[in-house]
């Protein structure tokens, strides 16, 4: 493992060297050291490489992240994991807002609690939050799965499409056009199957599955007189 | 985009290293705002029954000692007087009414930035690293103190235009976002006599909050009252002699990071500004929630 300190090096050179490891180098692991809330650390990687960052980032984490495997130690900023497209994501504390914005694939876990619009607009990653989730969660989700072992705050699944929410405890309100739906037994199969991929301790019969009711999809005449 | 910061001693541990706290994590927002900075500190209690006032001028050289003498011999004794840059810090032995009249009269080219009885407002252009500079930021000594670093989106870049903004004695907000029925209510609130220096939707913001305490709302109701009458995104800190209070809007538009050890408790609009404090990595470390009041007060 390559220790990379961040009280010692700039980001960008730190950046620079995640981003260029080439398949089949020797070192395919590293350990990020006092990020001090920067952001866009570690983001835009390529390869199936590990990081390992010991302390709390800012802004934008582990973005546009394919095929590597990001874990933090600590709290992320606003946009962890945005527009990733695989591999995965794993934060100890808490995520802002924004986690996993348009991700496109891969799983993010935020083993605590993820602030609002977690997965706004979502296009297939699978989000696992063991704590709670703030207001507007998947919200214009298209596809994916996100996966709430807390609470969900107000509008969860505003304007949602495709994407699926399982939420375990309470959600305060739910957003346009977003319904419960019933629970079948591949819904519960693949739940159960993704919450032990993400190493949370929970029964996927506990939770609630929510989705679109699909009628925002098109216009309705008898709202023509609103506009 | 702008930065907020605040530092507020639970314990005399850090008090008399608030100012170079403050002005580590000020330093931090630079990239936030590099239009203008400034501070509101709250220290060196002025005497009872007087008003402290940070003044400014933007004449370089300006005679405050001349000021001072008159003010003495027209209004009240001026017990102290600390000139920084720009601004004067001045103790006198009046009612703050009286003297603002008087300046108001006499000295229309002083602009008073802050009065009451412990707090002290210095601000200016530049980046914040030169303001707090200028100012000497770190050799305060202090309670708790409020920062911002602007990068104006709506107003002039000009030191009236810079935060923190008076709300009252021994009051003041900072503010990140911005306001978007700032014209409106201050036409409302001017017919409430609520007087403006400047176009800015902030300074909006700090007048509401001024006339809502004059009709007797405390600080809670004066922000409870805002959510409701402020159409915008925002996220607030206001001081107040004793500490102070941090709001977002109810849909958090806008960042904060909220953290507090033992010994104190800091709010940044990002992390980065928290990490240079002294014990910031055991820390508890949250983001506050969006339109809940948080506040802190010595008792």
């Amino acid at each position: 493992m390559i220790d990379l300190d961040l009280s010692q090096l700039n980001l960008r050179s730190v950046n620079e060297r995640l981003q260029a490891t080439l398949p089949g180098a020797n070192e395919q692991s590293y350990r990020v050291l006092h990020p001090n809330g920067c952001h866009a650390l570690a983001v835009g990687l390529t390869q199936p490489i590990e990081v390992k960052v010991e302390g709390h980032v800012g802004f934008y984490c582990a973005g546009m992240n394919q095929a590597a495997s990001v874990e933090v130690a600590g709290h992320a900023g606003p946009g962890l994991a945005e527009n990733m497209m695989s591999g995965e994501v794993r934060i100890s504390g808490n995520a802002s807002q924004s986690a996993g914005a348009s991700g496109h694939g891969g799983l993010l876990v935020v083993e605590g609690d993820a602030a609002s619009r977690c997965g706004i607009s979502m296009k297939g990653i699978d989000i696992v939050v063991g704590g709670s989730i703030g207001h507007f969660g998947a919200f214009m989700a298209q596809s994916g799965r996100l996966v709430v072992c807390g609470d969900a705050g107000a509008g969860l699944g505003d304007s949602i499409y495709e994407a699926t929410v399982f939420v375990r405890g309470e959600v305060e309100g739910l957003g346009a056009d977003c319904v419960e739906k019933e629970m079948t037994p591949d819904h519960l199969k693949a739940l159960a199957a993704l919450l032990g991929q993400a190493g949370m301790d929970a029964k996927a019969a506990s939770f609630r599955r929510y989705g679109s009711a699909r009628k925002l999809y098109n216009f309705d005449i008898d709202h023509a007189g609103a506009y | 985009m702008c930065g907020i910061v605040g530092f507020f001693t639970k314990t005399p541990v850090y008090q008399p290293r608030l100012g170079a706290c403050l002005s580590a994590m000020l330093i931090e927002m630079t990239d936030r705002g590099p239009d203008s900075a400034g501070v509101a500190v709250y220290r060196n209690p002025g005497r009872r029954g007087g008003t402290k006032l940070s003044l400014f001028s933007p004449v370089e050289g300006y005679d405050w000692s001349t000021l001072g003498s008159d003010l003495t011999v027209h209004v009240g004794h001026v017990s102290s007087l600390e000139v920084r840059a720009s601004h004067a810090v001045l103790d006198v032995a009046a009612e703050f009414s009286a003297v603002k009249d008087w300046l108001a009269a006499h000295h229309p080219e002083v602009r008073v930035m802050s009065a009451g009885t412990h707090i002290e407002i210095f601000k200016e252009k530049g980046l914040p690293g030169l303001v707090a500079g200028r100012f000497r930021f770190d050799e305060f000594a202090g309670t708790h103190a409020l920062g911002h670093t602007r990068m104006a989106t709506e107003s002039a870049v000009t030191t009236e235009h810079s935060h923190p903004f008076s709300t009252g004695l021994d009051l003041c907000l900072v503010h990140n976002g911005s306001l978007s029925n700032h014209n409106r209510l201050r036409r409302r609130l001017e017919r409430e006599s609520i007087e403006f220096q400047t176009d800015n939707d902030s300074e909006v913001a700090s007048g509401y909050l001024t006339w809502r305490l004059s009709q007797g709302a405390s600080l809670d109701e004066a922000l409870e009252a805002a959510i409701a009458d402020l159409d915008g995104f925002y996220t607030f800190a206001v001081g107040t002699k004793e500490g102070f209070a941090v709001l977002r809007d109810p849909i958090a538009c806008k960042h904060a990071v909220l953290a507090e050890t033992d010994d104190w408790v800091a709010m940044a609009t990002e992390y980065r500004s928290i990490a240079v404090l002294p014990g910031a990595e055991d820390a508890r470390i949250w983001e506050p929630a969006p339109g809940r009041i948080y506040s802190w007060a010595h008792a």
